[in-house]
């Protein structure tokens, strides 16, 4: 069911972890299944200079994870932003087709954590 | 170093064994006839068939007259719960049945409730055992079927069906046993059992996939499901699958022979895989029974701050095979129906796998297992947001 990349990306995930004084944090659940995927990011001038995860899920849930904390590293908040699950999910060489909605909590969390910086640069 | 991969999984399939392999390869190429047919070639097909009948017949203890060969466990559950049924509905159209059914129950139970009748479950307890009391409370005057698999094949409890059986009885119903997980494991002797009908699968019992039995015992009123030629006293339609029902009934003998065997042997393979597991990983639960009244192939654990397809595949990378009931895991991306009747909180359902064990599996694969599992649980719960590591206080 898998592609190789996806397992080679489950097999050894990048950047898990906490990123402590994380300047945005990210947590979203899943309604589909009850995961639980948490993004913390590192953003110095509007560009994210560091991402860590933790996710609570499938193997697809913690590959995309991996791969969408590694996208957005270097990344303007701008970019980020737009980052789209497909793209991800490309970048896995492709999910089965029940995976996807996994693919989309790497998203939101990225979303979140996001909003989470924008709002506390606000305050 | 253990040699992997290793094969954890028996409770969804088993290998075929040699000597039904052996036994079975005439009958593809050289004795192929058609057991309908009146010529010599028909008539080696049907000596074999019978002599397969013979055999199963006087291990569960029935006359062979009373066992109907089908294409394996799910044909033999729909046509036991639809054909009981719709054959007595005109006694009535109520039918009990257990909420840790096989799918193959579960699923059929509500078409037939859609078909007018009316299905109530029974309870059952944290590990999986049926509350007799509760189905006294709920058997009615037109109560025709009572059904309730003999051993569980997520949780390996082992029901007890001559309990149930009786009250179905004592009510006027009849009574059906899911046996696939059970024959040639447990003795599954029908009178002793005291079912009405029985169903059971080759490719369970290291015979082949595709192949399986349901004991209807004579007198029962069965509607077919399977409608077309002669087959099986005109009750089963569909070739006869010859080489497949010669393997399994050598699967079949060969199980009932080494039975006690066996059964010894894979129960020290899963206790010492559970009482290790137990010992030495922190936040894990046992599901089903704990040792008495629990299948000897069956381990079921949830770990928790984990999900399960995750575990899965870490042991996969590790060249362990197993089953998860989490959500992930399953197609429609909903937890085990077993472990939610269970009353496992959803979390801990996310987090569980099952270890199915086998005869060929040994010793070294559970100790090598252990370790890989204490692992990929440490890894996996070292990304869970759910689980943190606190100085001393290491678990939260
Ligand atoms: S996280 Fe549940 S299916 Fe992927």
């Amino acid at each position: 069911m898998y592609n190789e990349k996806v397992m080679d990306v489950f097999k050894n995930p990048k950047n898990v972890g906490e990123i402590e004084n994380a300047d945005g944090v990210g947590l979203v659940g899943n309604e589909n299944c009850g995961d639980i995927m948490q993004i913390f990011l590192k953003i110095e001038n509007d560009i994210i200079v560091d991402a860590k995860f933790k996710t609570f899920g499938c193997a697809a849930a913690i590959a995309t994870s991996s791969t969408a904390t590694e996208m957005v590293k270097g990344m303007t908040v701008e970019e980020a932003l737009k980052l789209t699950n497909r793209r991800v999910v490309e970048c896995l060489g492709g999910l089965p087709a029940q995976k996807l909605h996994c693919s989309v909590l790497a998203e939101e969390a990225i979303k979140k954590a996001i909003e989470d910086y924008q709002s506390k640069k606000q305050a | 170093m253990v040699k992997t991969p290793i094969y954890f999984d028996h409770a969804a399939t088993t290998p075929l064994c040699k000597e039904a392999f052996d036994k079975m390869s005439p009958y593809f190429t050289q004795i192929f006839g058609n057991a309908n047919s009146q010529h010599m070639f028909g008539r080696e097909a049907v000596k074999a068939v019978d002599e397969a009948r013979d055999s199963i017949a006087k291990i569960i203890n029935c006359k062979p007259n009373e066992l109907y060969f089908t294409s394996g466990g799910t044909e033999a559950d729909n046509w036991a719960l639809r054909g009981v049924a719709r054959a007595n509905a005109n006694k009535g159209k109520h039918v009990i049945i257990s909420p840790i059914e096989h799918a193959a129950m579960l699923v059929t139970a509500k078409a037939l409730e859609k078909d007018g009748f009316e299905i109530s479950y029974m309870k059952v307890d944290e590990e999986g055992f049926v509350d007799l009391e509760h189905l006294k409370t709920i058997i009615r005057p037109d109560t025709t079927l009572v059904c309730c698999m003999l051993a569980n094949n997520e949780v390996g409890t082992i029901e007890p069906i001559k309990e149930i059986a009786k009250i179905a009885h004592d009510n006027g119903s009849l009574m059906f046993t899911d046996a696939v997980q059970a024959a040639g494991v447990l003795k599954t002797d029908v009178k002793e059992l005291g079912v009405d009908l029985m169903s059971m699968s080759g490719h369970k019992i290291y015979g082949p996939k595709g192949i399986g039995a349901l004991y209807i015992r004579n007198g029962v009123k069965v509607e077919s499901i399977l409608t077309g030629g002669h087959q099986e006293r005109m009750k089963r339609g569909g070739t006869t699958n010859v080489p497949a029902i010669v393997g399994f009934a050598e699967a079949f003998r060969i199980a009932d022979r080494d039975r006690e065997k066996n059964f010894e042997y894979v129960c020290s393979l899963r206790d010492k895989f559970i009482d290790r597991i137990l010992a030495e990983v922190p936040f894990v639960k046992l599901n089903g029974p704990r040792k008495e009244n629990r299948l000897p192939a069956n381990a079921d654990f949830s770990f928790r701050f984990i999900e399960g397809e995750s575990i899965l595949f870490s042991l996969d990378l590790a060249g362990i095979a197993v089953s998860s009931g989490s959500a992930c895991s399953s197609g429609s991306l909903e937890p085990s129906h077993v472990l939610m009747a269970l009353g496992l909180p959803e979390g801990l359902a996310h987090g569980s796998i099952r270890f199915s064990f086998g005869k060929h599996n040994t010793l070294e694969e559970i100790d090598y297992a252990v370790d890989v599992v204490k692992e990929a649980v440490e890894k996996l719960r070292a990304m869970s947001p759910l689980f943190k590591a606190q100085g001393d206080i290491k678990y939260v």
